[in-house]
């Protein structure tokens, strides 16, 4: 479903990913861990399309099609979903409406008709139970006034109603208590099939408990140092990451004196 | 007084060098403005007596007062003597129905979308459609007349109720309030008239589409609605304008009167030409909007939709004189390219526990100028009054501008005023967070100016609102990206 390849990419000139190999097929749930700083979220904004990331080598493909050839709604129309780490408040615009002009921008991409109010309110009522999410919550202004807790389950109801093919969590986990984050793995689990690829984003191992993967990749300074299973994750909580990020830290310095 | 009807014959069969946009015969007087030009209107409309000593005093005060200069807005000086100040559609008196109504005409309402005809019962308008100077078609007049409503051109309104005009007109913008209005109590050529009776809930949105389409014909459009004890009326105000190139003036004066226990409710979409990207051509729109809440416990309140225009100078008031009278201002004003808009309101309280509430939302695009100006003035004999204001800015790009001047004038203890100013931009997150929801950027940029202005919009009748959001959006385009 997703090929990176050799993925280089720079911010305001400076190197941030130096090469980044990875490969995601359809059903399978990759975790990406590392240190702050060490590109995770960088990833996920390259993937989604947004401005102020210069791809300087390296290549990505989405189902077979070069994924830069692709605008960011467009690449949102085609199944790509990223969850926020943060959010974004719209004043006066209600969750229901952005809700719709999204489902329906996606449909309308993929040669299905626009929904119905009627069948609209059925699907979004369903969604909302499965992110225990009060009704109210649809005529609130998107994120605005919203605890952090539910604007990351915000980002699950936007997932759940939009049904994306490839979803990429960004911090999903941080800032949310036990009850939001199984409530928020539930939403996701709930995704997961034979058709769609997850991609989780995180520092911590928590969040892994109820999102199993089948992958983990560490990212160190712009590279991906180790992968391996779910294990991994499990090790790197008892270790930290200091010894993964040093000696991807001396085989950087190693290929620079080069 | 000499009556100079063969000067008038004579000035008006001159041909119109021009021509209009719209091929239709029309009776045009040449540029310039004198006393004979006065003149010459109120003969041409077989005013009453009393209607022609009143522009004449009107016209006698212009000449004294000095254009104001204070608004927040730049343009070259008006040539006042380059203007023609009265044009009119040439017909036959007084078309029964639309077959006898020139179909030219017909066909430019047609193009701007106006559904003159039957469609408008099923929507339950009543329209009365003024194009240039004089009204051409006034529907549904029985339905109204059942209700004991009158809705007529103000000219008619001469003829059949002088004694109504006589006693209303100039009762809230005398002649001489200020430099623009006196010119309009000069020369207005028509506008609409609205009386509702009594206790009487007016059965119906009334409506009127101005149209300004005769090359430099200043548009003076004078609009007198009358509400007594008890009544209820809403009223729809929607205009548009086609391309050119001059600039035109346009001052038009807008009387309200609310008697006891009478609520007017006064809704403008507006969306005149506002000139091209470097700002040539385009309408100067300097409006005086002013309602009386004259009887105790009335209410006015005013929303407005500004789309349009070069520059706006428009400051739609209300005299809050009976107590507990309330007084609304909804403002949604939006600049793109080189508009001004040099805008607000003014509250005056002067009965007792009178209450106001203003909320504004200015758009600034391009390089446009927004303006919020506000008075909220408290009598000293005006006790509990309050006023709340909001007023709110959003700036789309780098190079245009937001200013607010709220002017606070309280002379009693009582008074509980409360003012508060917002200004933000759309921001890149914003714009990327609806983008990655699969919205296109011009989709995305609509719905953040949209929930923007919400708290306006939902004080617009239902299909006003529709029509608001779309202009909205026209008026955006090519302000992102």
């Amino acid at each position: 479903m997703l090929k990176i390849e050799n993925l280089h990419v720079d911010v305001d000139g400076t190197p941030i990913l130096k090469g980044i190999d990875l490969e995601v097929r359809a059903g399978e749930v990759h975790a990406i861990m590392g240190p702050n700083g060490s590109g995770k979220s960088t990833l996920a904004n390259v993937l989604t399309g947004r401005d102020g990331y210069e791809v300087t080598q390296g290549k990505i493909s989405y189902r077979d099609r070069d994924l830069f050839a692709l605008s960011t709604e467009e690449r949102a129309r085609e199944g790509i979903f990223l969850a926020f780490q943060y959010p974004v408040e719209i004043p006066g615009v209600s969750n229901l409406y952005l809700l719709k002009a999204a489902l329906n921008s996606k449909r309308k991409h993929l040669g299905l008709g626009e929904l119905s109010a009627v069948e609209f309110l059925k699907l979004i009522k369903e969604k909302v139970k499965l992110v225990q999410m009060k009704e109210e919550f649809l005529h609130r202004s998107v994120n605005q006034g919203f605890s952090g807790g539910e604007k990351k389950r915000n980002e699950i109801l936007q997932l759940a109603v939009l049904e994306p093919l490839l979803a990429i969590l960004d911090e999903t986990d941080s800032g949310l208590d036990i009850d939001a984050l199984k409530i928020v793995a539930h939403g996701v689990n709930s995704l997961r099939d034979a058709e769609r690829a997850i991609i989780v984003v995180t520092h911590y191992q928590r969040l892994l408990d109820y999102i199993v993967p089948d992958y983990v990749h560490v990212l160190a300074n712009g590279r991906v140092v180790k992968s391996g299973d779910k294990e991994l994750a499990l090790e790197l909580e008892k270790h930290g990451y200091t010894q993964l990020v040093q000696s991807s830290g001396e085989g950087a310095a190693r290929s620079a004196g080069a | 007084m000499t009556s100079p009807a063969n000067d008038l014959d004579r000035l008006v069969g001159r041909e119109y060098k021009e021509g209009f946009v719209t091929e239709i015969d029309a009776e045009t007087l040449p540029p310039g403005l004198n006393e004979d030009v006065v003149r010459a209107i109120s003969e041409k409309k077989r005013e009453p007596a009393f209607m022609l000593e009143w522009r004449l005093q009107a016209y006698r005060h212009w000449l004294t007062m000095r254009e104001p200069r204070w608004a927040q807005v730049q343009y070259s000086p008006i040539d006042y003597q380059a203007i023609s100040y009265y044009s009119a559609p040439k017909q036959t008196p007084g078309p029964k129905s639309l077959e006898e109504v020139d179909p030219k005409l017909l066909e430019t309402y047609e193009k701007l979308g106006i559904p003159l005809e039957e469609q408008k019962a099923l929507a339950g308008v009543a329209v009365d459609a003024v194009f240039d100077s004089v009204s051409v078609k006034t529907t549904f007049r029985n339905t109204l007349a059942e209700a004991g409503v009158i809705f007529c051109s103000i000219s008619e309104a001469l003829q059949e109720h002088p004694e109504l005009v006589r006693r209303y007109l100039g009762s809230v913008v005398p002649q001489g309030d200020n430099f623009y209005a006196a010119l309009n109590s000069a020369v207005f050529s028509d506008g609409s008239f609205v009386y509702i009776p009594k206790g009487v809930r007016c059965p119906m949105e009334l409506s009127t589409y101005f149209r300004i389409n005769a090359m430099n014909t200043g548009q003076f459009e004078r609009t007198l609605i009358i509400a007594d004890e008890g009544s209820y009326v809403s009223y729809l105000e929607g205009c548009t304008a086609p391309m050119r190139d001059e600039n035109q003036l346009h001052a038009a004066v807008v009387e309200l009167i609310a008697l006891e226990n009478a609520q007017i409710k006064y809704s403008t979409v507006q969306n005149w030409y506002p000139g091209d990207e470097l700002g040539r051509g385009g309408i100067y729109n300097f409006v005086t909007k002013r309602g009386a809440c004259r009887g105790h416990r009335s209410k006015i309140s005013w929303t407005q939709v500004e789309t349009g225009s070069a520059i706006t100078w428009k400051y739609p008031s209300v005299l809050l004189e009976g107590d507990g009278s309330v007084g609304e201002f909804y403002s949604v004003a939006l600049t793109n390219n080189r508009q001004q808009a040099d805008t607000g309101t003014k509250m005056i309280h002067i009965g007792k526990n009178t209450a106001s509430t203003i909320i504004s939302k200015g758009i600034s695009a391009g390089h446009g100028q927004n303006t919020y100006r506000g008075l909220v003035k408290v009598l000293s004999g005006s006790d509990n009054a309050r006023n709340y204001s909001q007023c709110d800015s959003l700036l789309l790009g780098d190079r245009c501008g937001a200013h607010t001047f709220p002017y606070v004038e309280v002379k009693n203890p009582t008074a509980r005023v409360e003012h508060e100013a917002t200004t933000s931009k759309i921001s890149d997150d914003q714009l990327f967070y609806c983008r990655q929801r699969g919205l296109s950027e011009e989709d995305a940029v609509s719905m953040i100016v949209n929930g923007f202005c919400k708290e306006v919009f939902r004080e617009l009748p239902m299909e006003f609102a529709v029509e608001a959001q779309k202009l909205l959006d026209v008026s955006l385009e090519g302000a992102v990206g």
